[in-house]
C-alpha cells in the first residue's frame, strides 16, 4: 500500500494503516510525518475529558454530526485504558458513533493507552498529524476518562471541553483540583436529570476562585442524548478558539506544547537508544548491580549511561 | 419454631461429628473438591440441619400454598386443582405455516399458544424494510400487519385458548392486532386472556429488541396496564422476564434480583402515571427460567414469590391479596443445552422441568433437544412436550404442594437467594433505580461477569458439561434440522405491496397523524394505536411514527 | 510479533444474542488483544468501515439468528471491494454444519459454533493473520 499517495488522496485505509504504524512504533511512519509535518495546522482540536460514563462519547457524536451539517470534516480519536496485566483492551467508545461510520466525511479511530499515563495514549499526538494531513476540519479526542490526571489531553487541544454530570457528589471534589486548569469549556450533560442546575451553579462557583483571570470558562448545560444545547456548546468553543487567536494565547498555548513535545520525542529517544545499547553490552544491568552493592549511587550511573550514549553517537 | 436448647445441641453435635467423623474420612478420602457452590456462589455445605434454619418461622416465612407471603404457591390447591400450562413458544416464517404449527401443538395436548415473532416484527420493522433483509421469518413468524394476524389466528377462537406473545417494544401494536382479531371472530375484549411479554427493561439489559428510549417506553407500558384494566382486564399485560437475563449468563440470585428490581421500577411508573395499585398488579406476571441445579432452582422460585410478596406488602402498601401473588411462567434453561450428543439434552430438560414444577410455576416451556442447533422440529417438540406430560402424570410430584419444604437446605437456600436478591436490589434503589443502573451499566457489568466465569469454569474443566468437555465422542452433522425458506422474506414483501394497494390509505395517513399528535402530548396511545391497525396501518408504519416522536434507544454496552 | 493484535468483534444484523460475542470479546482481551466491539445491530456497511478505520486485523462477526449466510458473506464481499482483502474474517454462532462450507467459499476463514472453547478461536486467530 502506498500509505503517503493514499492519505494525500484521502484513502481512510492508508490513513488507518499510518495510525497503526504509529502505534506500533515504526520508524517508517517517522519518516513520513516528518516529511509531511508542513501539512499540519489546518485542523482545530478539540479536547473531550471527564469522568467515566459522563456522556463523553455521545458529546462528541452529536458535536461531529453538528459540524458535519456544516460541511466540515471530522476526525475523533477515542482513548481507551489498555490492561497492564495483558496488554490487551476493548475500545467501545464508537458504540456511541455508530451511524457517523458511515459517513465519508468522518474518520474514527480508537486506540489503547498501552501504558501511557495522563489519559491519552503516546500515539495521540502523532495521529492528530495524521488526521490533519488527512485533510480533517475539526480532529476531537476523548481522553480515557478516569477522572484525575488527564493532563495530557491540554498539551494536544486547541479547546479542552470538560463533560461534567449532574450528582458526581464527593466526585466534584476530587476532580476539582484538575479541572480549573484543564477545563476551557464545561458541559454538564444529563440536564433532564435533577441536579443539573446545582452542579453547574457548583462549577461556576469554583470558577470564582479565578475570578481575576481574563477568560472564564463558560458552562453549558446540554443533554446529548436529545442533541439538546449541542449548537450553544459549540458556539461556547468557537468562542474559546476566537479568543485565544485575538489574545495570543493560542501561540503560548502551542509554543508550550510543541516545546513539551520535543522533550518528549528527545526523551523516548534517548532512553530507546539507551537500551538499545543495553541490548548487547548490558551496561544498564551493570549498572543497577552496582548501584546495589552501593559502590556507585544512581546519580552517577544515570550520568555514567549519558556519557555512554555520546561515545557510541559521536 | 425450634427448641433453643434442642438447636444448640445440634450445633454440638454437628461440630464434633465433623470434627471427628468428618476428620477422619476427608483425612483418607479428601472430597472431590476444596470447596461446594451453586451457581450463586453460596458455599453448600456438607449436611444441612435445623441449625440452618434456626430463625425459621412457619406462619410468617412458610405458611400455606395461597396465603401470603406465597413461599408455597399462589393457589390453594396447587396441581391438586389443575396443572400448569404447558406452553410451547414456536412460531417462524409466514402466518399461515406458524397457524399450522398451532394446531398441532393444540392437537397434541398443549393448552396455551406461545407466539415467537422474527426480528424485524419485534424490532418495529416491516418485512421489506432494508434492515429487515435476510431475517424475515428466521427466528420466529413475521407480522406486518393484522392481515398476517387474521392468517396466524385463523381457525383458533380466541375465547377458548390464551395466548402469550413474546413481544416487547411494539407490544402495543400487536396487542391491538390480537384485539382486533378477536372482534373479527366475534370475540370481545374482556373475554381475551394471555400474556404480552412488554418488559422493555430487560431488553435493555439482556435480550435486545429495544426500540424506544426508557421514557418514552415506560410510557407506552404504563398506557397498556391502564387500558387493559378498563377493557381487557383479563389479560397479563407484563412478563417480567428473568428468562432472559439468566441466559444471558446471571446465576440464580441476579434473575430474582434483577427481574424483581425491573418489577419495581414498572410499579414505580404505573403509580406515577395516577394508576392505583391494586388496579394493575394482579396482571403482573413473571418469567422465569429452570436450570440445572434443581435445588437451587426450587429455592429460587419459593425465593422470589416471598420477595415480592413483601415488596409489594411493605414498600407499595398494596392491599390486594392478588397484588402480592407472583405467579410465573418457566422455561428451561436453553444455556444449558449442547450442541454435543444433543440427545443429552432430555435429561436436562426433563431435571429442569421438575425444578419448575416442584417450585411451583404457572406454565412452562419445554426445550426441545435441538436447541443448540436450530429452531426445533416437529419431533423434537413433541419429547419436549411429553416430557411435561410425563412429570404431570408420571413422577407423583404434583400429588402434593411444595413437597420440598421443610428440607433444611431447601429453605435455607431459600432464605439466602432471597437475602442476596435483597441486597442487589437494595444496591440498584441506592443507584437510583433499575432504569438508572441499567443505564450505568451495573446490571448488565454483573451479568457479563457471571457469563465470563462461567465460560472460564468450562474451558478450564473446573465445571463439566457432559459430552461437551469431557465424555466427548465423535459425532457426524446433526440431520434433518428445521429450515426457514429464505423466500419468505419475499412473500412478505409482496403481500405488503399488495396490502399498501388494497386498502384505504387516506384513512391510515388520518389514523397515523392522529397516533403522532397523541404520542406528542400525554393521551393514552393505545386506542390511536388501536384505529391504525384497524384500517390495516403495518406495524413499521406505526413503530416508524413513534420512532419520529420518541427517537431510539442507545445501549449501553459494558465489556 | 510484539504489536498488539485488533480485532472487530461485530454483530450484524437484528440479532440481540450478545453473550457469546461478548464472551470472545473479552477472552481477546484477555489474550492481550485490542477489541473493538460494535455493539448490537451493524449493518455490513458499518462493519466495513470500522475495519477499515481502525485498521483492524480481524473481523470476527457473531449471529445466532439464522441471518448468517446472507450478512457474511457480505461483509466480505464489501471489504474486498475496498481492497481490504488482507483482513482476517471469522464467525461464531448457531451456524448448521451444512451451511459452513458455503460460508468458507465465500471467504470466511473460519466459523466456531457452541461449545467450541475461547482459547481455540485465540490460536487459530493468532496462527492464521493475513499480515504481521
Ligand atoms: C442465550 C440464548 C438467548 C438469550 C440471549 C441472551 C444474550 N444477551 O445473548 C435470550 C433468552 C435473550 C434469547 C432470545 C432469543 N433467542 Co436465543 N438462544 C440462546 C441460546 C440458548 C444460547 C446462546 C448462548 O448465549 N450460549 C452461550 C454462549 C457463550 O455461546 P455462543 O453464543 O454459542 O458462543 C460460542 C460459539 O458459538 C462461538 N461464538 C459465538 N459468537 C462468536 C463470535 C465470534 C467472532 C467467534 C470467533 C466465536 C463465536 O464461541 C462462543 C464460545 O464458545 C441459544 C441456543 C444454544 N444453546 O445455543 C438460543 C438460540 C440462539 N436462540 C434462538 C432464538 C430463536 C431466539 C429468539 C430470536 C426467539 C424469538 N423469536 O424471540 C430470541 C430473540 C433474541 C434476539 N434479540 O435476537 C434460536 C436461534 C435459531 C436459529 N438460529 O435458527 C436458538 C438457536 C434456540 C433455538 N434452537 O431455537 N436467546
Ligand atoms: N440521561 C442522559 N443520559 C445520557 C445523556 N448523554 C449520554 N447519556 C447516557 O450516558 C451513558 C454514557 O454515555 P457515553 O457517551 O458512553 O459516556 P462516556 O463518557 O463516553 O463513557 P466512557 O467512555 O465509558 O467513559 C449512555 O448510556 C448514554 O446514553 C444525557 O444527556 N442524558
Ligand atoms: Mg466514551
Amino acid at each position: 500500500m502506498d500509505i503517503k499517495a493514499g492519505l494525500l488522496n484521502g484513502d481512510k485505509r492508508a490513513c488507518a494503516r499510518l495510525i497503526s504504524l504509529i502505534e506500533n512504533e515504526d520508524a517508517q511512519a517517522v519518516e513520513l510525518l516528518k516529511e509531511l509535518y508542513s501539512m499540519t495546522g489546518n485542523a482545530r482540536v478539540i479536547g473531550i475529558t471527564g469522568p467515566p460514563g459522563a456522556g463523553k462519547s455521545t458529546v462528541t457524536d452529536k458535536l461531529a454530526k453538528l459540524l458535519r451539517k456544516r460541511n466540515k470534516k471530522v476526525g475523533i480519536i477515542a482513548v481507551d485504558p489498555t490492561s497492564p496485566f495483558t496488554g490487551g483492551a476493548i475500545l467501545g467508545d464508537r458504540v456511541r458513533m455508530s451511524d457517523l461510520n458511515t459517513d465519508p466525511g468522518v474518520f474514527i479511530r480508537s486506540m489503547g493507552t498501552r501504558g501511557a499515563l495522563g489519559g491519552l495514549s503516546k500515539a495521540a499526538n502523532a495521529a492528530v498529524k495524521v488526521l490533519d494531513i488527512f485533510g480533517m476540519d475539526y480532529i476531537f479526542i476523548e481522553t480515557v476518562g478516569v477522572g484525575q490526571s488527564e493532563v495530557d489531553i491540554v498539551k494536544l487541544a486547541d479547546t479542552v471541553v470538560m463533560v461534567m454530570v449532574p450528582g458526581l457528589g464527593d466526585d466534584i471534589q476530587a476532580i476539582k483540583a484538575g479541572i480549573m486548569e484543564i477545563g476551557d469549556v464545561f458541559a454538564v450533560n444529563k440536564s433532564d436529570r435533577d441536579g443539573a442546575e446545582r452542579t453547574a451553579t457548583e462549577i461556576e462557583v469554583m470558577l470564582d476562585f479565578n475570578r481575576g483571570a481574563a477568560y472564564r470558562p463558560p458552562v453549558v448545560n446540554i443533554i446529548a442524548k436529545d442533541n439538546n444545547n449541542i449548537d450553544k456548546l459549540m458556539e461556547a468553543i468557537d468562542d474559546h478558539y476566537e479568543y485565544m487567536q485575538n489574545s495570543g494565547n493560542y501561540k503560548i498555548r502551542k509554543r508550550n506544547s510543541l516545546k513539551t513535545e520535543i522533550i518528549d520525542i528527545f526523551k523516548y529517544n534517548v532512553v530507546k537508544s539507551i537500551e538499545q545499547k543495553s541490548e548487547n553490552t548490558n551496561i544498564i544491568d551493570q549498572l543497577v548491580e552496582l548501584a546495589l552493592d552501593k559502590s556507585i549511587d544512581p546519580y552517577t550511573a544515570a550520568l555514567r549511561l549519558l556519557k555512554e550514549l555520546r561515545s557510541t553517537e559521536s | 419454631m425450634f427448641d433453643k436448647e434442642k438447636i444448640a445441641q445440634v450445633k454440638k453435635a454437628t461440630d464434633n461429628w465433623n470434627d471427628t467423623v468428618i476428620a477422619k474420612t476427608i483425612a483418607k478420602f479428601p472430597e472431590r473438591k476444596p470447596e461446594f457452590k451453586t451457581s450463586s456462589d453460596i458455599e453448600i455445605k456438607r449436611v444441612y440441619t435445623p441449625a440452618d434454619v434456626e430463625d425459621m418461622d412457619y406462619e410468617r416465612d412458610l405458611s400455606y400454598p395461597g396465603e401470603y407471603p406465597y413461599t408455597r404457591g399462589v393457589q390453594p390447591t396447587m396441581y391438586r386443582g389443575k396443572s400448569w400450562t404447558m406452553r410451547q413458544y414456536a412460531g417462524f416464517a409466514t402466518a399461515e405455516e406458524s397457524n399450522k404449527r398451532y394446531k398441532y401443538l393444540l392437537e397434541q395436548g398443549q393448552t396455551g399458544l406461545s407466539v415467537a415473532f422474527d426480528l424485524p416484527t419485534q424490532i418495529g420493522y416491516d418485512s421489506d424494510h432494508p434492515l429487515s433483509e435476510g431475517e424475515v421469518g428466521k427466528v420466529g413468524v413475521a407480522i406486518d400487519s393484522l392481515k398476517d394476524m387474521e392468517v396466524l389466528f385463523d381457525g383458533i377462537p380466541l375465547d377458548k385458548v390464551s395466548t402469550s406473545m413474546t413481544i416487547n417494544a411494539p407490544a402495543s401494536v400487536l396487542l391491538a392486532m390480537y384485539i382486533a382479531v378477536a372482534e373479527k371472530q366475534g370475540v370481545t375484549p374482556e373475554k381475551l386472556s394471555g400474556t404480552i411479554q412488554n418488559d422493555i427493561l430487560k431488553e435493555y439489559i439482556a435480550r435486545g429488541t429495544y426500540i424506544f428510549p426508557v421514557e418514552p417506553s415506560m410510557r407506552l407500558i404504563t398506557n397498556i396496564f391502564e387500558y387493559c384494566s378498563k377493557n381487557v382486564p383479563k389479560w397479563n399485560t407484563i412478563s417480567i422476564s428473568g428468562y432472559h437475563i439468566r441466559e444471558a449468563g446471571s446465576s440464580a440470585a441476579q434473575e430474582v434480583a434483577f427481574t424483581l428490581a425491573d418489577g419495581i421500577a414498572y410499579v414505580e411508573a404505573a403509580i406515577k402515571a395516577g394508576l392505583d395499585v391494586d388496579e394493575f398488579a394482579p396482571r403482573l406476571s413473571f418469567f422465569f427460567n429452570a436450570h440445572n441445579d434443581l435445588l437451587e432452582e426450587v429455592a429460587k422460585f419459593r425465593a422470589a414469590r416471598r420477595l415480592w410478596a413483601k415488596i409489594m406488602k411493605d414498600r407499595f402498601k398494596a392491599k390486594s391479596t392478588k397484588s402480592m401473588m407472583l405467579r410465573f411462567h418457566t422455561q428451561t434453561g436453553g444455556s444449558t443445552l449442547t450442541a454435543q450428543q444433543p440427545d443429552n439434552n432430555i435429561v436436562r430438560v426433563a431435571i429442569q422441568t421438575l425444578a419448575a414444577v416442584l417450585g411451583g410455576t404457572q406454565s412452562l416451556h419445554t426445550n426441545s433437544k435441538d436447541e443448540a442447533l436450530a429452531l426445533p422440529t416437529e419431533d423434537s417438540v413433541r419429547i419436549a412436550l411429553r416430557t411435561q406430560q410425563i412429570v404431570e402424570n408420571e413422577s407423583g410430584v404434583t400429588e402434593t404442594i411444595d413437597p420440598l419444604a421443610g428440607s433444611y437446605y431447601v429453605e435455607n437456600l431459600t432464605n439466602n437467594i432471597e437475602n442476596m436478591a435483597s441486597e442487589y436490589i437494595r444496591k440498584i434503589d441506592e443507584l437510583g433505580g433499575a432504569a438508572r443502573a441499567i443505564e450505568k451499566g451495573y446490571v448488565q457489568q454483573e451479568i457479563q461477569d457471571s457469563a465470563y466465569r462461567y465460560q472460564m469454569e468450562i474451558e478450564k474443566g473446573e465445571r463439566v458439561i457432559v459430552g461437551m468437555n469431557k465424555f466427548k465422542v465423535e459425532e457426524a452433522a446433526p440431520k434433518g434440522l428445521l429450515r426457514v425458506d429464505p423466500i419468505v422474506g419475499e412473500l412478505q414483501a409482496r403481500k405488503l405491496a399488495d396490502l399498501r394497494s388494497t386498502r384505504d390509505n387516506a384513512k391510515v395517513d388520518a389514523a397515523l397523524e392522529a397516533l403522532k399528535k397523541a404520542a406528542q402530548g400525554e393521551e393514552n396511545l393505545m386506542p390511536f394505536i388501536l384505529d391504525a391497525v384497524r384500517v390495516y396501518g403495518t406495524l413499521g408504519e406505526i413503530c416508524g411514527v413513534l420512532r419520529e416522536v420518541f427517537g431510539e434507544y442507545q445501549q449501553t454496552v459494558i465489556l | 510479533m510484539d504489536r498488539p493484535i485488533r480485532v472487530v468483534v461485530a454483530k450484524p444484523g437484528l440479532d440481540g444474542h450478545d453473550r457469546g460475542a461478548k464472551v470472545v470479546a473479552r477472552a481477546l482481551r484477555d489474550a492481550g488483544m485490542e477489541v473493538i466491539y460494535t455493539g448490537l445491530r451493524q449493518t455490513p456497511e458499518q462493519i466495513v468501515e470500522t475495519a477499515i478505520q481502525e485498521d483492524a486485523d480481524v473481523v470476527a462477526m457473531s449471529i445466532l439468528s439464522g441471518a448468517h449466510n446472507h450478512l457474511f458473506p457480505k461483509v466480505v464481499k464489501l471489504l474486498n471491494e475496498k481492497g481490504a482483502d488482507d483482513i482476517l474474517i471469522v464467525g461464531g454462532g448457531v451456524i448448521p454444519e451444512d451451511d459452513i462450507p458455503g460460508l468458507i467459499e465465500a471467504g470466511i476463514a473460519a466459523i466456531f459454533t457452541p461449545g467450541t472453547p475461547t482459547s481455540v478461536t485465540i490460536d487459530f486467530i493468532k496462527n492464521n493473520l493475513k499480515r504481521n
